[in-house]
């Protein structure tokens, strides 16, 4: 079973619903226990890092995510989700992250080229840098869907793939059981379904 | 590098898709979630649905085809038609859009776009924007391009994105229908920030070179009817964008 936690923070519509479609066992939950039976956690996460990593302290959440990270099971963040599991977030002011990854969540502006919008809004090519289980069935120049204005940096020890706007960018992170992607699976249609159904099987 | 994306339109009333659709594949041309898959198959970056229902009971029809569609396709959906309130964000959200536009709604009430920005994140909302050309100028239709409201569309847009619109539709009503190709002139007169979405005039697949080409502020194209009758196929289009080096997600 698969628990999602919810911690008030974005739409977990679609994430629940591609889990189903993979007929994998999903809970939404904000339960503990429920977290500590699950046999692997999705942490989501959608707007302002310094909002949802005080959201996810309020509700004590965070705590629990480090325990099952240090129990070794599998643990997922997705978007803003994977930028919490770094060490610190420069978004209005600077915010300490769950520390589960090593490196910075920077901004865009002012590191990429003038012209280029932020955020990076749409599909773009996945360059994998390191062979990853979670990234099994993904071809070099497959494409997934990204909305972010920031990116994880300092963090060449768990590099595992990377999106090229104006920059490289970390698209994937990794490091033992805990991993992330700043795109969005759950949104990616076949290429991201293929990393979550990785994800399941681990 | 980010590729442009490519979006089809599909118009629901009462649940089911309006316009003549033809597909000779699909045995029911009408229902939103076979062609919703149909496109995500073909390639679709992105989904839009237009709610043009009138009644309440309608209202829940469309909100269960959302659902049933978010259930099984996973792409971006934006949502449109009707959205006066957060509430109607609300309601739309939970039922598996990623994105809302709002377009009557916001130049009602301008601060409908910060409110669903600060509760939602700008990534949400999408300013939707009727545009057309009177007196040398552009200006901003509402209530479906039916009404003059006066407003220069520059402005409006460059106003919505400072409220907090995470992207722009800029659909011209001098083009829309045309099949001439998209407005390219219109477009390079809106210089913004977030990611645009070229709307209205779409007749071939060269019309989506063009765009491309000469407005390089343009994210996204969208198309109703020209998808919708088959007479442009999304995988096709995309080979052929692929071969003129726009940048897109090609299907395997």
């Amino acid at each position: 079973m698969t628990a999602i936690v919810d911690y008030g923070v974005g739409n977990l519509f679609s994430l629940r619903s591609s889990l189903l479609a993979l007929h994998e066992e999903t809970a939404v939950t904000s339960d503990p226990a429920e977290i500590h039976a699950a046999d692997r956690v999705i942490l989501p996460g959608v707007g302002a890092f310094g909002d949802a990593a005080e959201k996810l302290r309020g509700s004590g959440l965070d705590r629990t995510v480090i325990e099952e990270a240090a129990s070794g099971k599998p643990l997922l963040g997705i978007c803003l989700g994977m930028q919490l599991l770094f060490e610190r977030g420069f978004e209005f002011g600077t915010h300490a992250g769950l520390g589960l990854l090593k490196g910075d969540i920077v901004p865009m502006q002012g590191t990429i080229p003038p012209g280029l919008k932020i955020p990076q809004m749409g599909w773009n090519a996945l360059t994998v840098k390191r062979p990853h289980p979670l990234l099994r069935s993904v071809r070099e120049g497959d494409c997934v869907y990204f909305v972010h204005s920031f990116y994880a940096d300092g963090c060449e020890d768990s590099l595992i793939a990377v999106t090229e706007y104006g920059r490289e960018m970390t698209a994937v992170a990794a490091k033992d059981n805990v991993m992330g992607c700043q795109f969005h699976p759950e949104k990616s249609g076949k290429v991201g379904l293929g990393i979550l159904k990785a994800f399941c099987e681990l | 590098m980010i590729t442009k994306r490519i979006i089809p339109c599909l118009d629901i009333r009462d649940g089911r898709v309006v316009k003549g659709v033809n597909f000779s594949t699909l045995q029911d041309v009408s229902d939103p979630v076979s062609l919703a898959r149909r496109y995500s198959d073909e390639g679709a970056d992105e989904l839009v649905f237009y709610d043009i229902t009138a009644s309440y009971e309608g209202r829940s029809l469309f909100t269960d085809v959302l659902r049933a569609v978010a259930s099984e396709i996973f792409i971006p959906l934006t949502v449109g038609g009707g959205i006066s309130s957060v509430d109607d964000f609300d309601r739309v959200l939970k039922c598996g859009a990623d994105k809302v536009s709002v377009n009557s709604g916001a130049i009602r009430d301008p601060a409908l776009i910060s409110a669903a920005a600060k509760k939602y994140g700008s990534q949400c909302v999408v300013l939707s924007a009727d545009v057309k050309r009177v007196d040398g100028g552009y200006r901003v239709f509402s209530h479906g391009g039916r009404v003059d409201t006066g407003m220069d569309a520059v402005e409006w847009i460059r106003r919505g994105v400072s409220l907090g619109a995470g992207e722009v539709v800029l659909n011209s009503i001098d083009t829309d229908g045309v099949k001439k190709g998209f407005d390219i002139e219109m477009l390079n007169a809106l210089q913004v920030d977030v990611p645009v979405i070229a709307s209205g005039g779409a007749g071939c697949e060269e019309d989506f070179i063009r765009l491309f080409r000469e407005a390089p502020g343009a994210d996204a194209g969208l198309a109703a009817s020209i998808f919708h009758y088959g007479e442009v196929s999304i995988r096709e289009l995309k080979e052929k964008l692929h071969a003129a080096g726009v940048p897109v997600r090609r299907i395997a």
